[in-house]
């Protein structure tokens, strides 16, 4: 036997059959038809306690005053309220002491981290690890100086940028255009002898001639790097762009000129960091392992 | 006379692209017109041949030829689309797979719109059209209106679906999302769907029934407010008329807002109204049983075509748009709900008295399951469109998990469903080839989905939290890239919740092949359009 559908009374159809389909003409579930008007109630009070009708100049305001960019500015305006106090200490510290007052450096460190995270990390990393073209920064090895004024000096003002005048610069020349291939893979063998790796002896003896003629005079006499014009040592295993013999003949034969914008507000406007986001971005690449 | 006004149209639209692919000003523009040179050259050729042949009788009964086309495209596109999101799916988890040799037309950003569009528009649209054409054959007692132009309706889309694709992998595109297509192809769709409106308009008019069933109501709201959405969401001002680039008309936050009113009723009356269509007639087909309420059915059909336009703004929350407008979308997304469930509740409870078939009838089992995820998608987007949740929800994959779990829960169980239901009638054949296969096909798509949509559930929450969340002193602690790593683990367990819904289709298509391919005999069915 089949159980009615509906247990008050007997539900009829439409009449209407449509090949083969015929309509109940139940009753709207009450539980549906309330919970319509309920959201259709909260709506209008919604509509009433925010912006919500637009009219010629503008649009009703609400009861509540809601505005999401004034709840935005607000949240920001609480925040630099309380760290106030700290920026305005960390925007006139000697870095060179920032040490000694716990406090202070560790709040850096945390901003510093922060600032990193948002702006750093996308070329050397979310970890600083860097990457082909970008410098680590947790080793001791530092191309323009670990100090943490060199640091906060190189995020100031970039380095080979067109935006700082003071940036950090220096060209090495496309080799290519000087050296035959013979000397330039010349020159390639002595530098894979002097950081230890396998080699052509007879090609590195005559290279050692052509790096005193072409290289020392940024790269130094025993190839230890200068600080000056931010050029890597070459005797070490740490490379920016690779050391192996392939990498080593394409960076000498066009050679390369690595970029980092300028972050200091003066060269970047609002999106630039203000004096003590460099201090604080610095103290944290600093303390990271290879500060000096 | 019409075959001579054909010939004449049909040359000179091949001389015309002929000319343009020679002037072409890139090459998407130039291989579209070569393409569209090609087709009408051959349709040419083709007519030129068969002039003489003398007019058989006018056909009679239903137009069930266009609708066994439609089935196999959808199939076809259906299994197309699966599989461009399950490489996706890797290239996210995995970006080396976006290969050095495949840049420029391989690489994620090119297969992105392939894959959405494929499925929405593809496979979706397919589905649309043939069970649009069944059904309101059936439910007028009437052969389709308008002769060939049902075929014309058919061929023209598939044109449509062949130009957007090759061009999204060609980098043809105006930017816009679910609107990707360039200015000529939407001028062509834009013919085709009018067509589309003609073809079944004609078809309601000539109706032998007295009445309009439902499932027509949503068809006709869905072919209309598609039209309206597609030609606001499009106007644009080509730069050459030799070229595929174009200027849009609106800019900024106007273009913005333009551009979520379309795709939110993309999504309103194209994922949603139409797919309605679907259900309200298979649904009681399958189960045997009469539609629980005509007064549900008309209430929440009007109440549903009437808020959804209204939602696009909760797309916006938090962005240039201005505060009333997003208090807009967000009201009327939640009002939107109980509107949303009507067609829940009459679909499931069409299943009074019939529940112990959803144990013995798979394709019934795959109507509930779909039935399902509708209500749960259409609770889950009017909580995501308030405020409050948006902020966190907003960007993350929390909106992929909603997406899909509507559209692969939803969308894609009530098309396999209808696949299942019309395949043995198209093909006159007295059942499908195997009930066990389709149970293989519920279960790995079902699996497939709760897979994909609570590992995107998990990571979006997870993105989400971590994008907001700041030490004591406010400063954030996770950078971007944290995230994106934190989410490897999902994005292997979508991919694989994709493989699993991607062999399930396999499956269907096997078995839909066997059925009406395969050695058994076909049954004389009678289908009278009396």
């Amino acid at each position: 036997m089949k159980k009615p559908i509906d247990r008050e009374r007997e539900v009829t159809t439409t009449g209407h059959v449509w090949d083969g389909i015929e309509e109940l003409n139940n009753p709207l579930p009450r539980w549906w038809v309330w919970t319509l008007y309920a959201t259709i109630i909260w709506g209008i009070g919604y509509a009433i306690a925010y912006p919500a009708w637009p009219l010629l100049t503008g649009a009703t305001p609400g009861l509540l005053g809601f505005s999401t960019r004034a709840e935005v500015a607000a949240d920001i305006a609480a925040v630099e309220a309380s760290n106030a106090g700290m920026m305005t200490a960390l925007a006139a510290v000697d870095l060179t002491t920032i040490d000694s007052s716990p406090e202070l450096h560790g709040f850096a460190v945390n901003a510093g981290a922060a600032i990193f995270r948002a702006n750093c990390s996308q070329c050397h990393g979310a970890g600083a690890a860097g990457g082909k073209g970008y410098p680590n920064l947790l080793d001791n090895d530092w191309l323009w100086g670990g100090a943490i004024t060199d640091i906060a000096y190189t995020v100031t003002n970039g380095v080979r940028n067109e935006q700082s005048p003071d940036t950090r610069y220096s060209q090495m020349p496309a080799f290519g255009e000087i050296l035959t291939p013979e000397e330039i893979q010349a020159l390639v063998n002595h530098v894979l002898a002097i950081s230890g790796q396998e080699h052509d002896a007879a090609l590195a003896t005559t290279g050692a001639a052509l790096f005193a003629e072409n290289c020392a005079v940024c790269h130094g006499e025993k190839a230890e790097g200068n600080r000056e014009f931010g050029s890597p040592t070459l005797t070490d295993a740490i490379w920016l762009y690779g050391g192996d013999a392939k990498t080593l003949t394409q960076t000498v034969t066009l050679a390369r000129f690595g970029v980092m914008p300028a972050w200091s507000q003066d060269y970047r406007g609002a999106s630039g960091l203000n004096p003590a986001e460099i201090n604080a971005v610095a103290t944290y690449v600093h303390q990271l392992g290879g500060g000096e | 006379m019409w075959d001579w006004i054909k010939i004449v149209a049909l040359g000179l639209i091949a001389l015309a692209a002929a000319i343009a692919a020679n002037w072409a000003r890139d090459i998407g523009y130039q291989v579209h017109a070569i393409i569209v040179m090609l087709v009408a050259a051959g349709m040419f050729l083709w007519t030129v041949r068969h002039m003489d042949e003398g007019k058989g009788p006018a056909p009679a009964g239903y137009n069930d030829a266009v609708i066994r086309a439609g089935v196999i495209a959808t199939t076809f596109w259906g299994l197309a689309g699966f599989l461009v999101g399950v490489i996706i799916a890797f290239q996210l988890a995995f970006p080396s797979l976006n290969f050095e040799v495949l840049q420029g037309f391989g690489n994620f950003g090119r297969l992105r719109p392939l894959h959405t569009s494929a499925v929405v528009f593809a496979f979706g649209g397919n589905a649309l059209i043939a069970t649009s054409f069944y059904i309101v054959q059936r439910t007028c007692a009437v052969r389709l209106w308008g002769g060939n132009l049902g075929w014309f309706v058919f061929w023209g889309y598939q044109l449509f679906i062949v130009l957007a694709a090759t061009g999204y992998l060609m980098g043809v595109t105006q930017g816009l999302e679910y609107a990707e297509p360039e200015w000529y192809v939407d001028l062509w769709l834009t013919v085709v769907w009018v067509a589309y409106l003609i073809t079944f308009l004609g078809t309601l008019m000539t109706r032998r029934e007295p009445h309009i069933y439902v499932a027509n109501w949503f068809f006709l709201a869905m072919i209309v407010t598609v039209a309206m959405l597609h030609l606001v969401n499009n106007l644009a001002i080509p730069v050459s008329l030799f070229g595929s680039r174009s200027v849009q008309v609106f800019s900024g936050v106007q273009s913005a807002m333009t551009q979520w009113w379309y795709g939110h009723n993309a999504v309103g009356f194209f994922l949603t109204a139409g797919f309605l269509g679907m259900m309200y007639y298979f649904v009681p087909k399958q189960a045997g049983k009469p539609i629980y309420s005509y007064k549900l059915s008309i209430i929440h059909f009007w109440a549903l075509i009437f808020l959804y336009i209204w939602a696009g703004p909760h797309h916006l929350h938090y962005t240039a748009l201005p505060d009333w407008a997003s208090t807009l979308g967000m009201v009327f997304s939640v009002i939107l709900w109980m509107p949303s469930w009507g067609g829940m509740i009459n679909g499931l409870m069409t299943l009074s008295g019939a529940w112990d078939k959803i144990r013995t009838d798979p394709i019934l089992r795959m109507m509930v399951i779909s039935l399902g995820f509708y209500g749960m998608s259409t609770f889950e987007g009017p909580m995501m469109s308030i405020r409050a949740v948006n902020s966190l929800s907003h960007y993350t994959d929390w909106t992929i998990g909603h997406v899909h779990s509507g559209a692969l829960g939803w969308n894609g169980m009530i098309t396999f469903a209808s696949l299942y239901f019309l395949t043995p009638r198209l093909w006159n054949r007295d059942r499908l080839y195997s009930l066990s296969l389709v149970n293989w096909h519920f279960w790995l798509a079902t699996i497939g989905i709760i897979l994909y949509a609570s590992s995107m559930w998990v990571t979006g929450i997870m993105e989400g939290l971590m994008w907001r969340e700041v030490d004591a002193n406010g400063f954030l602690v996770n950078s971007f890239a944290d995230t994106v790593a934190a989410k490897f683990p999902m994005y292997v367990v979508r991919g694989l919740g994709g493989v699993m819904y991607l062999t399930g289709a396999l499956i269907m298509t096997y078995n839909l092949w066997m059925t009406a391919f395969g050695k058994r005999q076909p049954v004389a069915l009678a289908t009278p359009a009396e």
